[in-house]
C-alpha cells in the first residue's frame, strides 16, 4: 500500500525545500538572463578577440553537463580561492548554466529586429542607449518571449542537481524523506508532483506574458479593411 | 550632359544665410566591393525646393538618398546639410563624426521609409512622441499634445490610439510622415514612400506630400510617380547606373532631354501605365 501521510508528515521539510527550489531557481534565471543580455550586448560590439571570447564560453557551457559545472564551481573553486556556500554555488551555477542559452536567445531577438525599426529611431536623431531601450527590446520581447519561458521551464528541472553539491532544495529534502522511510515510490510520485506543478505555473504564466507583450499584433487586418471594426470598437 | 549645379561657389560652413544650399553634394561616389553604385554626383538642394530622384531600380537613387543622412557611408567626395559636412569631421579629412554629431545633424534631416518603419509596439501617438522625449526632451505631456497636432495635420488625429497594425498602409505612411515633421526638420528624404503601397492609398500620402511641399519644406524624393515628379518637383535628377543622366527643371528633363536614356526610362514608364 502507498503511504501519503508520509508526505503530510515530511510536509515542512518538502515545503521548505520546495521553496529553496524556487528561491535558486528564480535568482539562477534572473543572473542567467541579465548576464546573457550582457553577453549578446558585447558579441555585438566590433572587437573580434572579445566575441571569440564569449563565443567559447558559450560553447564550453553548452557542451558540458551542468553537474560538471557545478562540481567546478563549488568542489574547483576553493583551489583558486573561491570558497562558497553550497546555496550560493548552486545560484550562481545556475545562472552561468542559463547564461549560455540565454545569450544565444537574445542574439537570435536581437538579430530578429527589423532593420527598419532601428533605422527610423536613427534618423530621427535618438541615441544607441534610446533605441536600444526603446526599440530593440521591446521587439526582441516578442520574438523571445516563448524561448526565454521555455528555457526557464528546462531551468526549473535542472534545479535537482543541485542536492548533490547539498543545497537543502526539494530534491535533497525528498532524497532525505525516502532514506528514513524507505518509501521510495511516494517520494518519488511526490516530487514528480512539485516539479510538474512548478512548471506548469511558469508555462502558464509564460503564455499569460505572450499574450500580453504581443497584444498590440493582434486583430491585425490587412491594409483597409480594419478601419470598420476599429471605429465599431472604440 | 552631365548634372548642372546652380551654384557656382562651393560652399562652406561660414557662408551666411540663403546663401547656402540646404543640401550640396559635391563629387560623391561609394562602392560595394568592386561594384561602383555612385559615381562623381553633383547635386544641389536649396532651401524650399523639391527634387525628385528617378530612375530605373539599381541605378543608386536609395542609396543617394541614403547618403545624406548617413545611414549609407559614402566613400568619395563631399555632402553637406547647411553648409556642415555630413558624416565626416570638417578638419581632419576622412575622420568620421561622433556619434554625438552624427545625431545632432540627423535631427534636423527626417527620413520617410518605403516600408514606413513605424514602431509596432507604440500606437501612432506614441510613435510621434517619442523622439520628442528621447531627442528633444519634451516632457511627456507636451510631447503628446504636440503629436496630435501633427496626427491632425496629416488627417490622422482619429487613429491617434490605434496601433500600426491596425492602420492602412497608407495611414501608416501618414503617421510616419507625422513623426518627421514632429521633429521639425530642416529637410525631408523620401525614399519610395509610395511603393509599398495599393495603388488606391497612393493619393492620400502624395496629397501629404504636397502640402508639406506648399508649406516650404524642403524636399528630397526617390520616386516612381512621375505624375508627382512632373507636378511637384522643382527639380528631377534622373540616375542611371550610378550618374545623373539628366537634371533639370521636369520639363527639361520630361520632355526636352535628347538623353537616351532618360526617354527609354519614359518610354517603359508610358508602356507599363497604359491600358
Amino acid at each position: 500500500m502507498l503511504d501519503f501521510a508520509l508526505l503530510v508528515q515530511y510536509g515542512p521539510a518538502l515545503l521548505r525545500g520546495f521553496g529553496v527550489t524556487i528561491l535558486c531557481w528564480g535568482a539562477g534565471c534572473l543572473i542567467g538572463m541579465a548576464l546573457g543580455f550582457v553577453l549578446m550586448l558585447l558579441r555585438q560590439l566590433p572587437v573580434k578577440p572579445l566575441r571569440w571570447i564569449i563565443r567559447a564560453y558559450i560553447e564550453v557551457i553548452r557542451g558540458t553537463p551542468f553537474l560538471i559545472q557545478l562540481f567546478l564551481l563549488y568542489s574547483g573553486g576553493p583551489s583558486i580561492g573561491l570558497r562558497l556556500e553550497a546555496t550560493t554555488a548552486g545560484i550562481l551555477g545556475l545562472g552561468i548554466y542559463g547564461s549560455a542559452y540565454f545569450a544565444e536567445i537574445f542574439r537570435a531577438g536581437y538579430q530578429a529586429v527589423p532593420k527598419g525599426q532601428v533605422e527610423a529611431a536613427l534618423s530621427l536623431g535618438m541615441s544607441y542607449g534610446s533605441i536600444l531601450r526603446r526599440v530593440i527590446v521591446p521587439a526582441m520581447l516578442v520574438s523571445t518571449i516563448p524561448a526565454i519561458v521555455n528555457m526557464m521551464a528546462i531551468l526549473t528541472k535542472e534545479t535537482v542537481v543541485l542536492s548533490i553539491i547539498t543545497v537543502p532544495e526539494l530534491m535533497y529534502e525528498m532524497q532525505t524523506m525516502a532514506a528514513e522511510t524507505f518509501a521510495t515510490f511516494e517520494t518519488i510520485l511526490g516530487m514528480a508532483l512539485f516539479y510538474w506543478l512548478l512548471v506548469e505555473v511558469v508555462s502558464r504564466l509564460g503564455r499569460r506574458l505572450e499574450a500580453r507583450a504581443t497584444r498590440f499584433l493582434t486583430h491585425a487586418s490587412p491594409q483597409g479593411s480594419s478601419s470598420e471594426t476599429a471605429t465599431a470598437r472604440a | 550632359m552631365t548634372a548642372v549645379s546652380q551654384t557656382a561657389t562651393p560652399p562652406r560652413a561660414t557662408v551666411q544665410g540663403d546663401a547656402v544650399p540646404m543640401v550640396s553634394i559635391r563629387g560623391v561616389g561609394k562602392s560595394f566591393g568592386t561594384n561602383e553604385v555612385l559615381r562623381d554626383i553633383d547635386l544641389t538642394v536649396n532651401k524650399s525646393e523639391v527634387v525628385c530622384l528617378i530612375g530605373p531600380s539599381g541605378s543608386g537613387k536609395s542609396t543617394l538618398l541614403r547618403c545624406i543622412n548617413f545611414l549609407e557611408v559614402y566613400d568619395r567626395g563631399e555632402i553637406r546639410i547647411e553648409g556642415k559636412l555630413v558624416g565626416y569631421s570638417d578638419e581632419t579629412p576622412r575622420r568620421r563624426l561622433s556619434n554625438r554629431d552624427l545625431r545632432s545633424l540627423r535631427r534636423n534631416v527626417g527620413m520617410v521609409f518605403q516600408q514606413f518603419n513605424l514602431w509596432p509596439h507604440m500606437t501612432a501617438l506614441e510613435n510621434v512622441a517619442e523622439a520628442l522625449v528621447q531627442v528633444r526632451g519634451m516632457d511627456k505631456a507636451a510631447a503628446a499634445a504636440h503629436a496630435r497636432r501633427m496626427l491632425d495635420r496629416v488627417g490622422l488625429a482619429a487613429k491617434a490610439d490605434a496601433y500600426p497594425a491596425r492602420l492602412s498602409g497608407g495611414q501608416q505612411q501618414r503617421v510616419a510622415i507625422a513623426r518627421v515633421i514632429a521633429m521639425e526638420p530642416h529637410l525631408m528624404l523620401f525614399d519610395e514612400p509610395t511603393s509599398a503601397l495599393d495603388p488606391e492609398l497612393v493619393g492620400e500620402v502624395l496629397q501629404v506630400m504636397r502640402d508639406l511641399a506648399a508649406d516650404g519644406m524642403t524636399m528630397v524624393v526617390v520616386t516612381h510617380e512621375m505624375g508627382f515628379a512632373a507636378n511637384v518637383a522643382d527639380k528631377v535628377a534622373f540616375l542611371d547606373r550610378g550618374r545623373i543622366a539628366a537634371f533639370g527643371t521636369p520639363r527639361e528633363v520630361f520632355h526636352e532631354s535628347t538623353e537616351p536614356r532618360v526617354q527609354q526610362f519614359l518610354q517603359t514608364y508610358h508602356e507599363r501605365n497604359s491600358f
